[in-house]
């Protein structure tokens, strides 16, 4: 239990995807403007990370691992170079069938999520944590948590940021720092703050 | 083909008039994290280059024949396959490179500058510029890229491409590196001056208040 809880820490808050491996950045800095939309956006980034982790999890380990075919009789297949093509694929299928599940029984969440679904398939973050996941050869339990966890910690990151940019809008800044340059400065300064966390030893 | 002026538009216009990282703000994800060295950076850019130009030729070239609603899955497949091709010659003969770069290999994929061109500009394109714009696009990626190695390395270790410049105090030299240098977050301030600094030269790119 220790170990999962440290990981779920660790995710979330040492190894935040987005500010210290600079994963999702795209729409990161793009959906920053507000803190409602920003919220909304992470929550969504927590479901498909929640579950396309551990799926592909599950993808590798029955399907694609130097000799998980074994039980069809391929024991020597190794198809893991086909990792990429797969993941994005399984990625891209489970944003669908969420984005339909969600039309039909939750239309409210639907709406609020709207446009942000189908753009979180190219989120680097969702793609990166489950490369992360491979190779780093976490097991079923292992994924399901480190899938929450760096899904949570993008949520508040992402989240935080949009605070801070509504309060930006009111100060005078350098005009060829303004939007662009500033968010990055602002992401900066957040990594730094983020760094302390390091020092917390599990 | 087009003549020689759009060619030069095409292929250098994205280095700084239009340059996908300061302006555009595409693939800033997977850029950032491999900047610590410019030896890995320099490989990053050149399989970026490689996959943008040869995904922009290859869509551009069945673009008449790919429905428009799936053309999303058209894509990803092409460029994910490509990755794949990048990922395996990496593997197989610059296997230390490829081990400290880990996962952002694989991260080209949703690189949004390759997908954003591919949907931008190689959808209706023909494939020779189509393979010019994505070069151009990689270089202009390219070039943020090793300004921002060449600045991390060289204050973060006192060297360049590997080899020492200023020598460390901890080896018996003078230079005391700057630790922050080597931290994510430099990465960012050392863009957002980039783009400071852009800006200043071409204030059309300024945004509104």
């Amino acid at each position: 239990m220790e170990h999962y809880v440290s990981l779920f820490v660790r995710a979330v808050f040492i190894e935040n995807l987005a500010l210290s491996f600079f994963l999702g950045m795209c729409t990161f800095l793009a959906v920053s403007q507000k803190i409602k939309t920003a919220f909304g956006l992470g929550v969504a980034v927590i479901v498909v990370l929640g579950i396309s982790v551990p799926v592909n999890n599950l993808v590798y380990n029955v399907l694609l691992a130097p000799g998980a075919l074994e039980w069809a009789g391929f024991p020597e297949a190794d198809l893991s170079f086909l990792g990429f093509l797969t993941y994005i694929g399984v990625i891209a299928a489970l944003v669908q069938i969420l984005e339909m599940i969600l039309d039909k029984f939750f239309p409210a969440l639907y709406n609020a999520l709207g446009i942000f679904l189908p753009l979180i398939t190219v989120n680097c973050a969702i793609f990166g944590a489950v490369a992360f996941m491979v190779e780093r050869d976490y097991n079923f339990g292992e994924s399901v948590v480190f899938g929450l966890g760096s899904g949570v910690g993008w949520a508040l990151a992402i989240t935080l940021l949009a605070g801070i940019r509504e309060k930006l809008k009111y100060a005078d800044i350098p005009a060829g720092l303004r939007g662009l340059g500033s968010t990055f400065l602002v992401v900066g300064l957040m990594g730094l703050g983020f760094m302390s966390f390091s020092g917390v030893s599990l | 083909m087009a003549n020689a002026k759009e060619i030069k538009t095409v292929l250098f216009g994205p280095i700084f008039a239009n340059n996908p990282i300061a302006l555009q703000v595409l693939g800033i994800c997977s850029a950032l994290a491999v900047t610590t060295k410019m030896d890995k950076a320099l490989v990053m850019c050149i399989a970026l280059t490689f996959v943008t130009a040869f995904s922009n030729l290859f869509i551009s070239t069945i673009r008449n024949h790919i429905p428009s609603s799936v053309r999303i899955i058209v894509q990803m497949t092409i460029i994910a396959s490509l990755v794949i091709v990048v990922d395996q010659f990496l593997k197989a003969y610059a296997y230390d490179v490829a081990k400290e770069l880990s996962v952002f290999v694989g991260l080209i994929i949703t690189n949004c500058i390759v997908m954003g061109r591919a949907e931008a500009y190689a959808m209706k394109s023909s494939p020779g510029m189509s393979f010019l714009d994505g070069i151009g696009n990689g270089l202009g990626y390219s070039v943020v890229l090793m300004v921002v190695a060449f600045i991390r390395e060289l204050g973060g270790s006192g060297s360049v491409f590997g080899v020492q410049i200023m020598p460390l105090i901890s080896e018996g030299g003078w230079y005391q590196p700057i630790g922050l240098l080597l931290m994510p977050p430099s990465a960012f301030i050392i863009i957002a001056c980039f783009i400071w600094i852009l800006r200043t030269y071409r204030p059309e790119q300024i945004e509104k208040a």
